[in-house]
């Protein structure tokens, strides 16, 4: 309990010094319903002009955390800082905050100008500068041609445009999105996917995005937050979540399809550590762990399907064998199905290749891009 | 392909209708009677209110008036007496738009209020008083109608004093509406919460970024997009408060009796000879406001009734 | 918990902490605009009736006088009046009567209509409009059929069946049925729009499912739907019982109470003592009984219906 408590407090004071002072500050922020405790003292810093994706699958606390810093939800305990300015108990509108919707949340009685400039009017800003304010989101987002229609008349991607105009006009550092692009379908979610990273690309505002999909998170963000529990499991770039997930969890969250496990344990084997995995010895050499592994532990292999190499069962080089159980064609590629003794293995393969079902094949694994997990706290060692 | 489907025989096309199947004559009889016995008191209603006094003691009441006379209808709203008053039923007609209009306002206006701020703005207790509120709506109203009457009597001295005016509430249009208004108020709250419910709630928390506060949001954002709900609580309101007879007899006087009150007065008088052409055209007078409003409203209407019943 | 205590107090403060407002003030628009909505809660429905529930312990005559404390005398006394006797049994019969007669007259009506037939909505219209008309309208209208000289039995007389006799308004054994036909004629519209909204609510795929298997209809009725409406009984239950104790104008419109005491109701008993017969004593104590069987229906509905989910 001392222990944690000193870790954290240790960052509050580190940003204040720091010249690159964080867009988004989080300190300890605690919410609960009542005796159900969503989030719990959580820390988050986020940096200028980052866009950080907030990810876990639903009810991990990812959209409470976005409302608690738009303002949307009070705050059971804790801080928020936007810019440097504690804005805990400021009003939504009073947060340099722009957010877009799910549902898109245009307001159906008003036109697509008069929701854009909704919020400037509210402001009390001269007409001119709601004008020509209005004029430049829509021409950013190109929806200039339907400034004078209804939500009711717009398609869904044009409506999420307008909703993204709708926090652009609020010139402000921050904008907020709450899972945008999942009411739309497959081929409209890629496109505006494209167009929100162009988007940032062109503004560098921060941004903080929730969704589930980690595809959405993967190819946007610069950060990506992993959440579950109310608590971030990982908070890296893409890629190193990729390949160094932190623990078990984010490592079978992340990637499609998921991570093969297997378990094992590190065994000493000619002078360096190396993995015993059922009957089979598999070298250590290349893998980037957290720090030096001691042989004589109960461990995790995770091995994710394109970095298994599919061998003849008599090659020598080859870490195991593997039984084949079915082969799923995907297209670009094909995935292969293996049973090692009685562990589930997926392996992706050129969509040409065949292996008959009940086969026996040799599998290599790429070490460098391998987790190996503490099977007790399932950290990434 | 032609092949395959020439082999099957028997019957193809549109199953044939039997108009006549003993279930359809059973389900259309029994709907055709029940129809009846539900028009009667309508039809005679309308065809006593037609004859004259002689053709009433020679006939049925069923049977078509022989000599059609809107006398009755004449003599009704603006002849008739209660007590000593023989101005007929159009006193309280205007009494009872006069009670109508600023009760109805007054109780969709408070209710919409309530009902926004319970979906929307709850704060620690907005539920409680809710319950209280609904289960309110189950109270026989003579349990609480004497306090009332207290409360409106000491309001009212009270505005009088600060004011220095005779201003009453007991037994004045006033009163009663504002008894209209707390009476309709749970039912009402009720049906505004449930709707402000169903709008997404991303639409008001847009508006809260927008810098759109309580009263903003209310009327900028929910308002104008909650038009048919409004109209369901008017009709709700307006069948109510015509057909109220209790609230009327209590809080008001004989001069402010609204329509159902003085109704009443006129066909349960005991004072000389009883004209039923006269009482029905009274009756159907009385009856016309809400009727017109079921027949114009349809399933508005039913759907502000439905509305009371259907929890959420 | 100390240790976690010290780190929040460092967090707070760092960097010009901004100190949490005070509960009372966040929303306070909010709070304003539901002051007649808390009012009406606290002041109207505990506050009044917990008035009428005291003073029915007190003599009051005239004047309500908190300081005359009699205990139970109100109650003793109220139990020894056959007038009140008269009209528990007069509500006990209605009320069972009508409960019984609108569940099933509105389910099957709302059955028949929901058998996809021609004109429903002409039906529908027909069966829920007198529920638009107030109870005076609908006493007075039973009141003039009801005549013995010139409605039905009078008709049915004149057509040669001299010893035919349908006279309930004046007779004092079923005087109450003659009230029950107008109650019935009125309300059970209503409760036929509940069914029917209750049936629209089954999924058709039951209605397949029992149509492959050839299970007939009216056995999936008893079998499947009806136990499948449960909580649309259970509405509909609650809405006519709290319907039948308020019952007051239709009586006072079609016989006054009479003949006699024979058609008198609680809610009538009520009034009349407090408003007529200056001894507000009894009338708060009839009124508290009133409350009192209110309760004995939905405390056990409440506790079924909340009851079971006390979780959220």
């Amino acid at each position: 309990m001392a222990l944690t408590s000193e870790k954290l407090a240790e960052p509050v004071a580190a940003p204040a010094l720091a010249e690159d002072t964080p867009s988004v500050a989080i300190r300890n922020l605690d919410l609960a319903f009542g005796s159900v405790k969503v989030l719990q003292n959580l820390n988050l810093d986020i940096r200028q002009g980052e866009f950080l994706v907030l990810l876990g699958s639903s009810g991990c606390g990812k959209s409470t955390l976005l409302n608690c810093i738009a303002g949307l939800l009070d705050v059971t305990g804790g801080q928020i800082f936007i810019n440097e300015r504690n804005v805990t108990w400021a009003e939504p509108s009073e947060r340099g905050i722009g957010m877009v919707f799910q549902s898109y949340a245009l307001y159906p009685q008003m036109s697509v100008r008069g929701n854009l400039s909704f919020g400037l009017k509210n402001q009390r800003l001269p007409k001119a500068e709601i004008e020509e304010r209005v004029n430049r989101a829509a021409g950013i987002l190109q929806i200039e041609n339907l400034l004078d229609r209804k939500p009711a008349a717009l398609s869904g991607g044009q409506r999420q445009r307008v909703a993204i105009g709708r926090a652009l006009v609020r010139d402000v550092d921050v904008f907020l999105f709450d899972e945008p692009l999942s009411n739309l379908d497959a081929k409209l979610r890629s496109e505006l996917r494209v167009e929100i990273k162009r988007l940032h690309q062109k503004l560098s505002n921060t941004m903080v995005y929730v969704t589930h999909d980690q595809i959405e998170a993967l190819t946007l963000a610069d950060r990506i937050a992993i959440m579950r529990g109310g608590v971030i499991q990982q908070l890296d770039a893409p890629q190193t979540i990729y390949n160094k997930p932190a623990n078990l969890y984010v490592a079978g969250f992340i990637g499609s399809p998921s991570m093969s496990f297997l378990d094992a344990e590190t065994v000493e084997s000619g002078g360096t550590t190396a993995l015993q995995v059922g009957a089979r010895t598999v070298p250590l050499d290349g893998y980037e762990g957290e720090g030096p592994l001691a042989p004589g532990r109960k461990v995790v292999f995770g091995v994710r399907p394109e970095h298994i190499v599919v061998t003849d069962a008599a090659d020598p080089a080859a870490h195991v064998t593997a039984t084949v159980d079915l082969d799923e064609p995907m297209g670009s590629d094909s995935l292969l199905w293996l049973d090692m003794d009685g562990h589930k293995l997926s392996v992706r393969i050129a969509s040409d290749a065949n292996y008959a079902p009940g086969s026996t094949v040799g599998l290599s694994f790429d070490l460098s891009k391998s987790s190996i997990f503490d099977t007790q706290s399932e950290l990434r060692l | 392909m032609t092949d395959a489907t020439a082999t099957y025989t028997g019957p193809h096309g549109p199953k044939p209708k039997r108009r006549l199947s003993p279930t359809n004559i059973m389900l259309y009889g029994t709907l055709f009677v029940v129809a009846v016995y539900y028009l009667l008191p309508l039809y005679v209603m309308i065809v006593t209110s037609l004859k004259g006094m002689p053709e009433i003691r020679l006939g049925n009441v069923f049977a078509p008036p022989v000599e059609v006379t809107f006398e009755p209808w004449v003599k009704a709203w603006a002849e008739a007496c209660t007590g000593i008053n023989c101005d007929g039923l159009s006193r309280g007609f205007w009494n009872s738009v006069q009670i109508l209009v600023p009760s109805v306002i007054l109780s969709i206006a408070v209710a919409s209020v309530n009902g926004y701020a319970l979906a929307n703005w709850k704060f620690k207790g907005s539920e409680v008083f809710f319950t209280i509120l609904i289960f309110g709506a189950f109270i026989p109203y003579q349990v609480m109608i004497y306090p009332i009457v207290i409360l409106l009597r000491e309001a009212g001295e009270g505005i009088s004093a600060v004011t220095g005016t005779n201003f009453r509430l007991m037994g004045s249009i006033w009163g009663l509406v504002i008894v209209h208004t707390i009476f309709g108020m749970p039912i009402l709250t009720l049906l505004f919460r449930n709707y402000f419910t169903s709008v997404p709630e991303e639409l008001f928390k847009a508006a809260r970024v927008d810098g759109a506060g309580f009263w903003g949001i209310y009327f900028r954002i929910m308002l104008p997009m909650s038009l048919p709900i409004f109209v369901v609580a008017i009709i709700l309101q307006v069948t109510g408060i015509w057909n109220d007879f209790l609230f009327g007899v209590i809080y008001t006087k004989p001069d402010t009796y609204p329509m159902t009150v003085q109704l009443n007065n006129i066909v349960n008088s005991v004072q000389g000879v009883k004209e039923y052409n006269v009482n029905m055209a009274a009756t159907l007078l009385t009856g016309l406001v809400p009727l017109v409003i079921y027949f114009v409203s349809g399933k508005l209407f039913v759907r502000g009734i439905a509305a009371g019943a259907v929890k959420g | 918990m100390a240790v976690a205590e010290s780190t929040e107090a460092e967090a707070q403060t760092e960097r010009a902490p901004a100190k949490r407002p005070n509960r009372l003030f966040r929303n306070l628009n909010a709070k304003i605009a539901s002051i007649p909505m808390v009012a009406t809660a606290l002041l109207i429905f505990v506050g009044c009736t917990a008035w009428t529930i005291y003073h029915s312990f007190t003599k009051s005559r005239l004047l309500p006088a908190p300081d005359k404390w009699v205990g139970l005398d109100q109650y003793e006394r109220l139990w020894n009046t056959r007038r009140w006797l008269v009209s528990i049994e007069n509500l006990a019969i209605y009320g069972i009567c009508s409960l019984i007669l609108s569940l099933v007259i509105g389910f099957t009506l709302a059955a028949l209509l929901d058998r996809k037939i021609r004109g429903e909505a002409v039906f529908r219209t027909i069966f829920l409009y007198p529920f638009a008309l107030s109870f005076i309208v609908t006493g007075l209208v039973w009141q003039w059929i009801l005549n013995p000289q010139f409605g039905i039995q009078g008709v049915v007389q004149r057509w040669g069946w001299e010893s035919f006799t349908f006279d309930p308004l004046n007779n004092a054994d079923i005087v109450i049925y003659g009230i029950l036909i107008a109650g019935i004629w009125q309300g059970s519209g209503f409760i036929m729009i509940i069914m029917l909204a209750g049936l629209r609510g089954i999924d058709e795929d039951i209605w397949k499912a029992t149509r492959v298997e050839g299970i007939p209809a009216w056995k999936t009725y008893i079998l499947v739907i009806i136990p499948m409406m449960r909580p649309i009984f259970v509405t509909a239950l609650v809405l006519i019982a709290s319907g039948i104790i308020k019952v007051y104008d239709l009586v006072v419109a079609q016989t006054s109470g009479g003949p006699g005491i024979a058609s008198e109701v609680p809610a009538k008993y009520v009034i009349e003592k407090m408003f007529q017969a200056q001894n507000l004593g009894q009338g708060f104590a009839a009124s508290t009984m009133m409350l009192l069987s209110v309760l004995i229906v939905l405390i056990p509905w409440a506790y079924l219906e909340f009851g079971g989910k006390r979780r959220d």
